[in-house]
């Protein structure tokens, strides 16, 4: 054990880690996407396998057989929804008075910070209709939810048809045990965080709503159906939510089983399943499957309805009918009796879901690979930054034992406060300052925000110039001119595998995108050397512009491959999206990046341009 | 006078000395005879039936319980001698889609709810310490009888428990668990506190074995659903009710049971033979050392049946060939003991009727039992596969058809190309 206490082996060992750092830090990097790479071998991954006993298997009689009427309703809400122009709410509360139901309306309201150009919407209001189907011989403790979120486009009328036609069904059976709450939202998104603020007695988003005039206990499970084709080929299941937030992956499961067993085909990410797993096809399929779920883990977004509940830990997924050109379709039937299999189910849970995994990683429907087996690809990333962390400190202390300087260098401190002063006018200043650049300039508010964004981002570049020169004269002065950026480089490596670590143990998918892409140029920062290259390379690993290389690979994966224009566009986009997500939804994204990893990334900057 | 009169007295105590002599060889044979008769010596039945799950999921334990509650019942032992442990309430679960019902057959076809059931504890009430109190009797006073083992030392007692468990121990609720060590303890406390005379432990759960390897009381029998290192698994799953409806080892012996009536002579090695490794999937085990008797004399209706030593014959009965011995021995024996009177007096009777019975069973029907359910004819049947072929004769019919069309077309000639 005196392995660090012996000043003998401690001097070997630092010797040891000076004379091998580079070619250690190489070999950890390596090892790190060696090991990512690696997780869709079958050691790694996993088969899925249920662990909750209570929805042991898929023993149940599915009955639903009211496609027809699942039709009719679809049509008539089509029809009605055409005709007002916004959501049917008469006509949907009395549709579901009809079948059984209790019905509840709630209305809402809410100012976006700035026009979402995607959406178009900027002043929003609408009305949310549930009904709940309350178990017969059960008290109203727990409930569970199929909701159907409608957008401002004619889409999701199946969903909403299906969902009544479910309704109906459900009413007649005598078994459960659990409420029902058969939601629509409008204004998709919008309309569920409303509803789910209110039923949760919450108000994390600035959201005015009506409150709920009918509860049901606390949801266990929910799912989000979005349908828009009265046959479909396929089904594809999303299960990332907000702020990269996971379902328990038994709800997949469960999902899965009883694809298997009603013959659909479910995708993952839009991509089939791999059937074998032994030779190098299904792996390689499997990775890009993976790295799909990677990406948009990363985002944070909330990729369905779904995603918002996963807040308030419900479990729930989004169940997306795909209508391809595929010739073997399914009817509403057949994913009726899906959703009744899973809810019936989901009825037999006696707990909430807690058995199986929460933090995981799909390379396909029915492959995972856990937490414990992922988390050391981004181990070996951030060892890279303590290893130069530790040279650097060595470094440092070997030259302090020469020469004492009782003044010390204030240096590494200095760029601090003016880089985190730009996170903060990144965060605080497009929004707040649209109104001024509208003014100035002709644009629109939405790429106000934008524009903004990237003009402060920009500006941050500009940052050494004026920061280090005051500075510079002192610590050019004392014998060791190297101290003063080793010391701030010192500080920014921590800093960055402290955030990266405390990012990756919450969401494993943005932490290894951002340490992957930040801790080479990070390791190579130095004011020495071909400084137009580092400074290439810096730029190319920043925050921003790994988001639109992840936008470039995201589309490349997708098999829809980007032209530099469109993919400017939709990077734009995304900037105004993400700002957006973080006011309406409360995506933590954007303040990560601007509070966080961009000051982070300047101190870097900084150090290339030490002087 | 008086010599001869001494002569005679001393004749006749001889002749006493030597009837009594003679007689108490003869009682001591035939007391053997009526002990066997009196296989089990118990004069009392009892039944302590444990289900230890709870949630809907584990359904199936609640219907090995009231299974086998089932067969008890119907055999005879009264509500009053039966403790009814049940964990849940699954009749009345919310999740049943068959409110008051418990099956243990698939489709719905035997409902081992019943009509009456008098669960004596339930839901929170089964637990370790509340097993422990019925078995050793150290109850508060203020337990009505109902929940009580009132057993005593004449008394045969069958302890069934199901449930989820390990190696060496039984699972209670979601909260306790029974050990092996704790369960022999307690039956060392009833077998010193007399609380019973034979014991019949049966237990259906996983790694069932390990639950009756530590016992060191004697007179006790112990069965389980499998061995230590197995897993008991579940059968009959039912998809309108959701859930598997029983296990496959309480299956089986409900299957067996129900062929039982309490004149039936099987024996405990016919329960030994229940679901072998082909149907259980797991090995069922069994353990005999510590019982006195040989498991071929011990009737399966010793525990599971409150079976009375009486047996009403319509028709006269012949005494067999021994039977003169046994006559004048009979005289003796009364003369002798009146103690063992009172047990000839009952037992007799019976006992030539099962002699009788043993030699030509022919001459005595079984007695029949209104509504038994054929559950052998329920478990058998297999749906039946139907494939249908088109008959032989027509596809060769068919062949010829296109032999001769062939031929009819292009005539012999053209046979090298074919071949």
């Amino acid at each position: 054990m005196g392995l660090l206490s012996d000043p003998v082996r401690r001097r070997a060992l630092a010797r040891l880690v000076l004379r091998l750092n580079a070619p250690l830090c190489v070999l950890s990097y390596v090892a790190g996407i060696a090991w990512f790479l690696a997780l869709v071998f079958p050691p790694l991954t996993q088969r899925t396998y249920m662990s909750e006993n209570a929805m042991g298997s898929t023993m149940v009689e599915e009955q639903f057989a009211g496609g027809d009427r699942a039709r009719a309703f679809a049509r008539d809400f089509a029809a009605h929804r055409k005709k007002s122009g916004a959501l049917p709410v008469a006509w949907l509360e009395r549709t579901m008075r009809s079948v059984g139901l209790e019905v509840y309306t709630q209305s809402f309201s809410r100012k976006l910070p700035f026009p979402d150009e995607t959406h178009e919407r900027y002043m929003v209001s609408g009305t949310n209709v549930y009904g709940i189907l309350r178990a017969p011989r059960a008290a109203s403790t727990e409930s569970l939810v199929l909701t159907v979120p409608c957008g401002s486009d004619s889409t999701n009328s199946q969903a909403v048809g299906l969902l009544l036609a479910l309704a109906a069904h459900f009413r007649g059976q005598i078994y459960w045990a659990k409420d029902i709450v058969f939601l629509v939202t409008e204004h998709d998104l919008l309309g569920t965080e409303a509803w789910l603020e209110a039923y949760h007695d919450v108000n994390v988003t600035g959201m005015q709503s009506s409150p709920l005039q009918g509860r049901a206990g606390a949801i266990q499970a929910a799912v989000a159906l979005e349908l828009s084709s009265d046959v479909v080929t396929s089904l594809d299941v999303a299960v990332e939510g907000l702020n990269g937030q996971l379902p328990n992956l038994d709800l997949l499961n469960l999902f899965q089983t009883f694809c298997q067993k009603g013959g659909l085909l479910c995708t993952l990410q839009g991509k089939l399943q791999p059937e074998d797993w032994t030779s190098l096809d299904g792996p390689l399929q499997g990775l890009q499957t993976l790295l799909l779920m990677v990406l948009r883990q990363a985002s944070g977004r909330p990729h369905g309805s779904h995603g918002l509940f996963l807040r308030y830990r419900v479990e729930a997924l989004t169940l997306r009918g795909i209508n391809s050109f595929r010739q073997y379709k399914y009817d509403l039937v057949a994913v009726g009796k899906a959703l009744e299999g899973m809810f019936r189910k989901l009825n037999h849970l006696l707990e909430r879901l807690h058995q199986s995994f929460f933090l995981y990683l799909l390379p396909g429907l029915s492959r995972f690979v856990s937490i414990g087996l992922y988390m050391p690809a981004v181990g070996f990333l951030l060892l890279v930054l303590g290893l130069k962390a530790l040279e650097l400190w060595m470094q440092l202390h070997e030259a302090g034992m020469g020469l004492e300087e009782p003044g010390g260098a204030p240096g590494p401190s200095v760029p601090l406060p003016p880089s985190q002063a730009m996170g903060l006018a990144l965060y605080v200043l497009p929004v707040l300052g649209q109104h001024v650049a509208t003014q100035h300039f002709p644009v629109a508010e939405a790429e106000a925000v934008v524009l903004t964004l990237l003009a402060i981002y920009a500006a941050g570049l500009a940052l050494p110039h004026n920061t280090h020169r005051p500075l510079s004269y002192r610590v050019v002065s004392t014998q060791a001119p190297d101290r003063g950026w080793m010391a701030l480089k010192l500080v920014a490596l921590i800093y960055l595998a402290l955030q990266l670590g405390c990012i990756a143990l919450t969401n494993f998918s943005l932490g290894f995108l951002l340490a992957t892409t930040m801790v080479p140029t990070a390791a190579l920062a130095k004011p020495h050397g071909p400084r137009t290259l580092y400074a290439a390379l810096l730029v190319l690993t920043s925050p921003a512009a790994t988001l639109l290389g992840s936008l470039f690979l995201w589309r490349e994966l997708q098999e829809a491959p980007l032209s530099l224009a469109e993919g400017w566009q939709l990077f734009l986009a995304a900037l105004a999206q993400g700002v957006l997500e973080h006011h309406t939804y409360g995506a933590l994204l954007f303040p990560l990046l601007s509070l966080g990893l961009y000051p982070c990334w300047l101190l870097f900057w900084n150090v290339l341009f030490w002087k | 006078m008086a010599v001869t009169d001494s002569l005679s007295r001393a004749a006749t105590v001889l002749a006493t000395v030597l009837l009594l002599s003679f007689g108490s060889v003869a009682a001591s044979h035939i007391e053997d005879q009526a002990e066997q008769f009196f296989r089990s010596g118990h004069t009392n039945n009892w039944a302590v039936l444990v289900c230890t799950s709870r949630f809907w999921f584990n359904y199936r334990h609640v219907a090995n319980t009231l299974s086998v509650y089932r067969s008890v019942k119907r055999l005879g032992i009264p509500d009053s001698h039966i403790v009814l442990m049940l964990a849940d309430d699954m009749a009345c679960n919310p999740r049943n889609p068959k409110p008051a019902t418990v099956f243990s057959h698939k489709n719905m076809e035997l409902n081992v709810y019943g009509d009456d059931v008098e669960v004596d504890y339930r839901s929170y009430e089964v637990t370790v310490e509340n097993f422990l109190r019925v078995l050793t009797g150290r109850i508060p006073p203020s337990t009505p009888r109902s929940k009580r083992l009132l057993s005593d030392d004449r008394s045969n007692i069958l302890i069934y428990m199901t449930g989820h468990g390990g190696n060496g121990f039984l699972k209670f609720q979601d909260s306790e668990e029974i050990t092996n060590i704790e369960l022999a303890d307690a039956f060392e406390q009833m077998w010193q506190k007399r609380r019973y005379n034979e014991l019949l432990f049966i237990i259906d759960t996983c790694q069932g074995a390990s639950m009756y390897e530590r016992f060191y009381s004697p007179n006790i029998m112990a069965l389980a659903s499998s061995q230590v290192g197995e897993d008991s698994l579940s059968h009959q799953p039912d998809p309108a009710i959701g859930v598997h409806l029983m296990d496959r080892y309480t299956f089986y012996v409900l299957e067996f049971l129900e062929e039982i009536n309490p004149a039936s002579q099987t024996n405990m090695n016919d329960l030994f033979q229940v679901c072998p490794k082909s149907l259980c999937v797991s090995t069922p085990g069994h353990r005999t050392d510590l019982f006195q008797r040989d498991p071929k004399n011990v009737l399966i209706t010793d525990f599971f049946g409150s079976v009375r030593k009486v047996e009403i014959t319509t028709e006269t009965i012949k005494l067999q060939q021994d039977s003169e011995i046994m006559e004048s021995s009979f005289k003796c024996f009364f003369e002798l003991s009146f103690s063992k009177q009172v047990i000839l007096t009952i037992g007799l009777p019976s006992y030539f009727c099962y002699k009788e019975d043993q030699m030509d069973e022919k001459l005595m029907e079984p007695l029949k039992y209104a509504e038994q359910l054929p559950v052998a004819q329920i478990i058998h049947q297999k749906p039946k596969l139907k494939d249908w072929h088109p008959p032989g004769g027509f596809i060769l019919g068919l062949w010829a058809l296109i032999i001769m069309v062939f031929f009819k077309t292009y005539g012999i000639k053209h046979m090298k190309f074919i071949f």
